[in-house]
């Protein structure tokens, strides 16, 4: 693997690149495999899938900033296209679009285009209660590796789906809301 | 000349310590954990103790800086160096050895101690140094692909993985 110098093209050179079916199979199989692990109890499902995410995030913040090189942000609006438009770009090829802010621009949208790489060949299955469908958000673990990632780059977020095609939606929506910058624990020497 | 590569977390504590090639004394485990910490606090204190000339002026110029700098990643996608360390302790030059730091948006430290600048590049100071940062991303994304997704790594734990190692050696050889 060749590693290349400051200013070369991020997509081209330092992104490795794996098929998307496989990862698409791959993580319906981990879904797949939650539900039946927990009985269908997809409040814990997602709840799981959450914290796998986290902890995905946690560690996936060290790659985005060592292969891109991105600074701290100024407001959590720059923080909101970093994180469309290089973070989603190099990790799922995908740029959503962001709308919905708030007045006090501290929440805002991401709306997932479709199709949705984590959702590529998903149905959700077809029951008589439609409780799958009201309960499991599919793609959850996005949400907790979104939060885990800000968290380590001191900014405590809630991150969480309101809208999702599989469930028969219009669009995949998550909201980002920023609850506080953890001032005390930027790191002494960046201004 | 690259003696040794020190990593910090993010409070400060060692948790790697490679000596590359050998010319510096000895120092004992313990030894290098004070090394690191006193660094650290250092580091900070230089931060604190940085000329604050004009006032708003020098903040308000970083902060543009950097945003600046994300728009332009953003609009051509090229990369950039991840290097936060603006006002904290950033290199130390003696006749003996040199001392550079860098520091990630997260706060992880790396340290390399080199032989000082060689006679014969007298007056060219900054080429060392660019080496210097040229080599701390490059080991920023050697540890981002083998310390990060290693899954048995806890995080802030010190880093006792063979395949980073190697990795390592093989960039500074």
């Amino acid at each position: 693997m060749s590693r290349k110098a400051v200013g070369d093209d991020i997509w081209k050179n330092n992104v490795e690149k794996i098929n998307s079916e496989l990862f698409t199979l791959t993580y319906g199989s981990v879904v797949a495999q939650l539900c039946r692990d927990f009985n269908n109890n997809y409040h814990e499902v997602n709840n799981q899938l959450d914290k796998m995410g986290y902890n995905i995030g946690l560690r996936l913040i060290e790659e985005f900033l060592a292969k891109t090189g991105v600074r701290r942000c100024q407001t959590f609006k720059e923080t909101s296209e970093v994180i469309s438009k290089l973070g989603f770009k190099i990790f799922l090829n995908i740029q959503p679009t962001i709308e919905n802010w708030s007045a006090d621009g501290k929440s805002c949208s991401l709306i997932l285009p479709e199709p949705n790489p984590l959702t590529e060949f998903v149905e959700l299955p077809i029951t008589a209660d439609d409780k799958i469908a009201k309960e499991l958000w599919y793609s959850q673990i996005l949400c907790g590796v979104l939060r885990g990632a800000l968290q380590m780059v001191q900014l405590d977020c809630d991150v969480q789906f309101v809208k999702d095609v599989l469930r028969g939606d219009d669009r995949t929506e998550l909201r980002l809301k920023l609850n506080k910058i953890l001032k005390d624990e930027v790191p002494a020497g960046e201004d | 000349m690259l003696y040794s590569i020190l990593i910090l977390n993010k409070a400060g504590g060692l948790i790697y310590q490679n000596e590359v090639n050998p010319g510096l004394n000895k120092l004992s485990t313990n030894d290098y954990l004070v090394l690191a910490g006193s660094l650290h606090g250092i580091h900070a204190i230089g931060a604190q103790l940085a000329p604050n000339i004009g006032d708003k002026t020098v903040p308000a110029s970083v902060e543009e800086f950097n945003r600046n700098q994300n728009s332009s990643i953003m609009s051509t996608f090229k990369a950039q160096s991840p290097n936060t360390n603006r006002s904290g302790l950033q290199n130390i030059e003696t006749s003996l050895f040199n001392l550079y730091i860098f520091q990630t948006v997260t706060g992880l430290k790396f340290m390399l101690i080199t032989a000082p600048n060689p006679a014969e590049h007298k007056g060219e100071l900054n080429k060392q140094y660019d080496m210097a940062h040229e080599l701390f991303r490059q080991l920023y994304m050697l540890y981002s692909d083998f310390v990060m997704k290693d899954p048995f790594y806890s995080l802030d734990m010190p880093i006792k993985n063979p395949l980073f190692d190697t990795k390592v050696r093989e960039l500074v050889n």
